[in-house]
């Protein structure tokens, strides 16, 4: 099938602005959808509130648009009703780390299977570039005029703690490599974490001289590593790529499974 | 040494949006903004067919269509 046969034409051109990452993300889905050959009658797209939050609209899957920060607990609904579905959630990182921070540590503590893209480009966009949990020390917006004195969470390793069972990083200049960690954390049997860095030239480039779409993208590639790089040790800021965990772990809608025989076999 | 045979690049012009990371990131140079600010294919015989402009692409706008296998240069 063409990417083309996995969208809803009629909503297209999309709503993004132009050079937005987001873009970039939904293509390379697509396009990890078309090389795993799945059937998009089995593809859930959940989604919450933002920029990011729109993508479910543009994908021509089952999906649900939902309360801001909230689309895990709607995805996890799904889930435990249809564990044969795959489940997608996309989040921006106000989404999914502010308003929805609650949602996403316990989301990761059960581990049900599901696909958690954090598209993560540092500011809330939709509503005119205030500052996020992901924006960082010293960052512009509109809600931080003189620079942000908020420190910034790390995902990876705050996926990691609550117990995600795949985590990963990668950025939207590493196309190929994106493609290729959306198949992983689609296919692995638990809590997917892929933590996307996502340029957003409008309002966090703008607000914080990066320059536009094609700067902020040549600085992932000049700022980010592979895990394990020597780079690293010379330069502790560089951020790092790829996949932090990977590990199995028993899956929630298999224990609930388990949990209903248990209870059967009782009476 | 064979390589993939380009047969088109399907722009859609009414989905670009001349944000030019195509024409930035394009190895070959093949790709350009027209005075439209839409991309378009200015030296398509120079394509390699590594279809990294199809990939980046934030508005899908770009297909690259090329063999599937490399084709010799006979």
């Amino acid at each position: 099938m063409a990417v083309k046969d996995y969208i809803r034409e009629r909503f297209f051109p999309h709503m993004w602005c132009a050079g937005c990452g987001h873009g970039i993300i939904l293509n390379a889905l697509l396009h990890s959808v078309d090389d795993l050959g799945l059937n998009k009658k089995d593809m859930v797209m959940v989604s919450g509130i933002g920029c990011s939050a729109r993508i479910s609209g543009y994908v021509d899957f089952h999906s649900m648009h939902t309360l801001h920060g909230r689309a895990l607990a709607f995805a996890t609904g799904i889930k435990m009703s249809k564990p044969d579905l795959n489940v997608i959630v996309p989040m921006g990182d106000g989404d999914a780390l502010a308003i929805g921070g609650n949602h996403f540590i316990h989301a990761a503590r059960r581990n049900i299977e599901m696909t958690a893209i954090v598209m993560n480009n540092r500011i809330y966009g939709m509503t005119g570039g205030q500052f996020s949990p992901l924006s960082g020390y010293g960052a512009m917006g509109t809600t931080a005029p003189y620079g942000n004195i908020d420190h910034d969470f790390d995902v990876v390793d705050l996926a990691v703690a609550a117990g995600a069972t795949f985590v990963a990083r990668t950025t939207t200049y590493h196309v190929h490599e994106l493609s290729d960690l959306i198949q992983q954390a689609i296919t692995h049997k638990g809590f997917s974490v892929l933590e996307v860095l996502s340029q957003c030239p409008t309002h966090f480039g703008r607000r914080n001289k990066a320059g536009d779409a094609v700067d902020m993208l040549k600085m992932y590639k000049k700022r980010t590593v592979r895990i394990g790089s020597d780079k690293k040790k010379a330069d502790p800021d560089l951020i790092e790529r790829g996949v932090f965990v990977k590990k199995d772990f028993p899956e929630y809608c298999r224990e609930y499974d388990q949990l209903i025989l248990k209870a059967r076999k009782k009476k | 040494m064979g390589k993939k045979k380009l047969y088109a690049h399907h722009i859609d012009s009414s989905w670009c949006k001349g944000c030019g990371i195509c024409v930035a990131f394009c190895p070959k140079q093949v790709l350009e903004l027209d005075k439209n600010q839409k991309a378009i294919a200015a030296r398509p015989e120079d394509c390699i067919c590594c279809r990294q402009c199809e990939l980046r692409c934030p508005d899908l706008a770009i297909e690259v269509i090329c063999s599937k296998t490399e084709v010799s240069n006979e």
